[in-house]
C-alpha cells in the first residue's frame, strides 16, 4: 500500500515542499511589513552554502551538528537580508532592483559560489544529512505513515511555524501592528508604531527563514553543496506568497503543490514511467506563471490581501 | 533615536550627477570588494591588478573584453529600455537564448546568400524570437496585470530547459548529428560567420558596431519621438498617461517586445560572431541576461552610457574567466558585479536626495 504511487508523490511533495514553505513563510512576514524581497533566491543559496560549511566543520552528535548548521544558515540568511533592509528601508531605494542586487550578489555565480570555493565545501557530502524520522513508530502505517510520520524534523517544525505565524499575524497585537505597517505606514506611524523597526525585524526574520530553506537543500535534499542548487526555488517561493494570498496556511498547501511538481520527475522516472524529463522540469515554472496570471488581476490582488504599501518605501513627512 | 545623517529631497537634479554618481558607485563597489577580499584572506591589490591586466591592459586583452562586452551591451540595452518605463524585464536571459535559437536556425539553413544578407537575416530572426518571447510577458502584464518580474524570470528557466531539450535531449535540427557521443550544436554555414574588423589593433566584432547603432537608435527613439515621450509620461505617472489618452497597455507590450528584440539580437551575435553554433551549455553558463541588469543599472538606463559600462563589465568578466583558478575563486566576479549593482542602486539616493548631517539645536551632531 505504501509503495502506491500517490502515497509516494504526496510524501515527497511534503519533503520537497518544505524548503519552499520556509522561504515563502519568510516572504509573507517580509511582505506583510510592506517590503518586497526579491533576493530570496540569493538568500537561500547563502543559507545553503553556510549550512553545508557548518555541517562539515561543527563536530559533535548528529542532532547537535544539524541544529547548529540550520541555525548558521538562518543567521547567514538574516545577515544578507539586513543588507536588503538597509537598502530598502534606510536608503529607500527601489525595492525591486535592491532585491535583484541581492540575488545577483549572493547568487549562483556570486558570493555563494565564492564561499563554496574558498571554504572548499563544493561537492563534499555533508557528514550529517537531515534524514526523515520515524515518528511514534508509525512510519509504516498504511497511507498516512509515509505522509505524516516519515518526514524530516524541519517539516514538523514548519507545521508548528505555520500555526504560530497564523496566530502571530491574525491574533496578536504585534501581528495587527505589523499588518498596519504593511497596509498604511502613515497611519501606523501616527499610532506610534515604529515603521522602520517593524520593517527591519521582519525583513531580517524573513531572510533567516529563507536561509533555513536553503540549508534544507544542502543538508537534506541533495545533501551536498552544489553551486546554484536551489534552481529557482527562491523565485517560486516569491510566487507562492502571492498564491497563498499572504496567509501561512494557504501558502503551505501551495508549497506542497509545487513540491509535488518538483519531485514528480524523479518519482516517475524511478517508476519507469516513460515521460520526457524536460516537460516535468518545466512544469513548476509553467505552473508559477499560470497561477500568477490567475491571481494577479487587480481586483483579486486587493481582495485577497496584498499589503497596500508593498514595495513602497516609507517616507515620513517632514514638518 | 535620531540618525546622524538626514536625507533632503533635491528640488532639481544637477546634470553632473549623471556621470558622477555611477563613478562614485563603481569606486564604492571596488572598495567594498577589496574589503571582502581582505576579510577572506586575499590580497585585494594583487587581485585588482590582475583583473586590470587581463581585462583592459593592452590591445589583446581589450579585444577579448569586447567579446564579452558585445552581448552585455545588448542585454544591457534590453534591461535599460524596459527600466525606462518602470518595467523590470529580467527575462533578458531567456530572450537571449531564444534569439540564439532563431539565429542558429537561419545560420544553419542558409546557402548561397551573400554574407551581408545572411547577417541581416540572422539578426532579424534573433530579434523576432526574442521579441515574441518577451511579448508574452508584456501581454500577461498588460492584459492580466501579472507581475512581469516573476513571469520573465520563470521564462528564463523555461528557455534554458528548451535549449537543453534541443541540444541534449532530442535529435533536433539544431543538434550536430556528427557528434552523437558529445551532444553539441550544429555549426552554422561558413557564410553565416559574422565579420570582425581590426580598429587600431583592437579586434572589433561587427556585432559591437550593431550594438552601438542600436544604442543610438534607442536614444533617438526615447529622446526625440512621440513614442519616447509617451513612455516617459507612463513612467512618471501612469494616471496622467491615462488621462492624456496614451494607451498604456499596448505601450507595455511594445516596450517589452523591443526589449526582447535587443536581447535576441545579442543571442544572434553570440551565434554569428562568437560561437558559430547554438551552445546550450555555454550561453547558460555565461548568464549575460542577468549581468545586463547590472550594466543597465550602473548606466542609469542611458543607452549610450550602457555601451561604455558594458565594456567595463565585459573586461571584468573576461578577466574573471581568464584568471579562474585556485587563487582566483570562480564566484568572485559575480560577487563584484553584485556589489556594483548594490552601490549603483544606493547611488540613486545621491541623485534624489541631498545628504545632510543631522544637527540638533546646539549645533552638535546628534547621536
Amino acid at each position: 500500500m505504501n509503495s502506491n504511487i500517490f502515497v509516494i508523490i504526496i510524501s515527497s511533495a511534503i519533503f520537497y515542499g518544505t524548503p519552499l514553505f520556509y522561504a515563502a513563510l519568510g516572504g509573507i512576514l517580509t511582505e506583510r511589513s510592506g517590503v518586497l524581497n526579491l533576493g530570496v533566491e540569493g538568500t537561500m543559496l547563502i543559507g545553503g552554502v553556510t549550512g553545508a560549511w557548518a555541517c562539515l566543520h561543527i563536530g559533535g552528535s548528529a542532532w547537535f551538528t544539524i541544529t547548529m548548521s540550520i541555525l548558521v544558515g538562518a543567521l547567514a540568511g538574516g545577515l544578507v537580508s539586513t543588507l536588503l533592509a538597509f537598502l530598502c528601508i534606510t536608503l529607500k531605494t527601489n525595492q525591486t532592483v535592491a532585491g535583484l542586487a541581492i540575488t545577483i550578489f549572493a547568487g549562483t555565480v556570486g558570493l555563494s559560489s565564492y564561499f563554496a570555493n574558498i571554504w572548499e565545501v563544493a561537492k563534499k557530502p555533508v557528514p550529517h544529512p537531515i534524514r526523515t524520522m520515524d515518528v511514534f513508530g508509525l512510519a509504516d502505517m498504511p497511507v498516512l505513515g509515509p505522509i505524516l510520520f516519515r518526514q524530516t524534523s524541519l517539516t514538523y517544525v514548519s507545521w508548528l511555524l505555520a500555526i504560530l505565524a497564523t496566530v502571530y499575524l491574525f491574533r496578536t497585537r504585534i501581528g495587527l501592528q505589523l499588518r498596519a505597517v504593511g497596509e498604511s505606514p502613515q497611519t501606523a506611524d501616527a499610532m506610534g508604531i515604529s515603521v522602520i523597526r517593524y520593517r527591519y525585524i521582519h525583513t531580517i526574520l524573513g531572510g533567516a527563514l529563507a536561509g533555513v530553506g536553503g540549508a534544507f537543500y544542502s543538508l537534506a535534499i541533495i545533501p551536498t553543496w552544489v553551486d546554484g542548487m536551489t534552481k529557482g526555488a527562491g523565485w517560486i517561493a516569491i510566487a507562492l506568497v502571492i498564491f497563498g494570498f499572504w496567509r501561512p496556511s494557504l501558502t503551505l498547501l501551495g508549497a506542497y503543490l509545487f513540491g509535488a511538481l518538483q519531485s514528480l520527475s524523479s518519482t516517475l522516472k524511478a517508476r519507469g514511467v516513460d515521460i520526457s524529463g524536460d516537460i516535468l522540469d518545466a512544469l513548476p515554472f509553467i505552473m508559477t506563471i499560470v497561477v500568477l496570471v490567475l491571481v494577479s488581476s487587480r481586483f483579486a490582488h486587493r481582495r485577497l490581501g496584498a499589503p497596500a504599501a508593498l514595495g513602497i518605501p516609507y517616507e515620513r513627512e517632514e514638518r | 533615536m535620531r540618525s546622524p545623517i538626514r536625507l533632503e529631497r533635491r528640488l532639481e537634479q544637477p546634470k553632473w550627477l549623471n556621470w558622477a554618481v555611477p563613478l562614485i558607485s563603481l569606486v564604492a563597489a571596488l572598495i567594498l570588494g577589496a574589503l571582502m577580499l581582505w576579510i577572506t584572506g586575499k590580497n585585494p591589490i594583487d587581485v585588482y591588478q590582475r583583473i586590470f591586466e587581463r581585462g583592459f591592459a593592452g590591445k589583446r586583452a581589450f579585444s577579448g573584453s569586447l567579446e564579452i562586452a558585445t552581448p552585455l551591451a545588448f542585454t544591457g540595452l534590453c534591461a535599460a529600455i524596459a527600466f525606462r518605463m518602470g518595467l523590470v524585464n529580467i527575462g533578458g536571459e531567456g530572450q537571449f537564448y531564444m534569439g540564439a535559437v532563431g539565429a542558429a536556425w537561419v545560420g544553419i539553413s542558409v546557402d548561397n546568400l551573400p554574407t551581408g544578407i545572411t547577417i541581416a537575416l540572422m539578426c532579424l530572426a534573433g530579434m523576432l524570437f526574442g521579441s515574441v518571447y518577451a511579448a508574452i510577458v508584456g501581454i500577461l502584464r498588460a492584459r492580466f496585470n501579472t507581475n512581469e518580474i516573476i513571469t520573465s524570470l520563470m521564462m528564463n528557466y523555461l528557455a534554458g530547459i528548451f535549449l537543453n531539450y534541443l541540444i541534449f535531449n532530442s535529435k533536433s535540427f539544431w543538434r550536430d548529428p556528427n557528434s552523437p557521443q558529445f551532444p553539441k550544436g550544429k555549426p552554422v554555414a561558413d557564410r553565416a560567420a559574422w565579420n570582425t574588423y581590426t580598429v587600431f589593433g583592437i579586434v572589433t566584432p561587427v556585432a559591437f558596431v550593431i550594438a552601438i547603432l542600436a544604442a543610438v537608435a534607442i536614444w533617438f527613439l526615447y529622446k526625440k519621438t512621440r513614442f519616447g515621450f509617451e513612455v516617459s509620461v507612463i513612467a512618471d505617472s501612469p494616471k496622467a498617461a491615462r488621462y492624456a489618452g496614451i494607451r498604456t497597455s499596448s505601450t507595455i507590450v511594445i516596450v517589452l517586445a523591443l526589449s526582447g528584440a535587443l536581447a535576441g539580437l545579442g543571442g544572434a551575435a553570440d551565434v554569428g560572431n562568437f560561437r558559430g553554433l547554438l551552445d546550450a551549455k555555454g550561453v547558460q553558463m555565461a548568464g549575460y541576461g542577468y549581468t545586463g541588469i547590472v550594466v543597465a543599472a550602473l548606466a542609469r538606463r542611458n543607452p549610450i552610457t550602457t555601451i561604455f559600462v558594458a565594456i567595463f563589465i565585459g573586461g571584468l568578466t573576461k578577466a574573471g574567466y581568464a584568471l579562474q583558478g585556485p587563487d582566483f575563486p570562480s564566484g568572485l566576479v559575480g560577487t563584484l558585479q553584485g556589489l556594483i549593482l548594490f552601490t549603483a542602486v544606493a547611488g540613486e539616493i545621491l541623485i534624489k536626495y541631498r545628504v545632510r548631517a543631522n544637527l540638533n539645536r546646539t549645533g552638535a551632531v546628534a547621536a
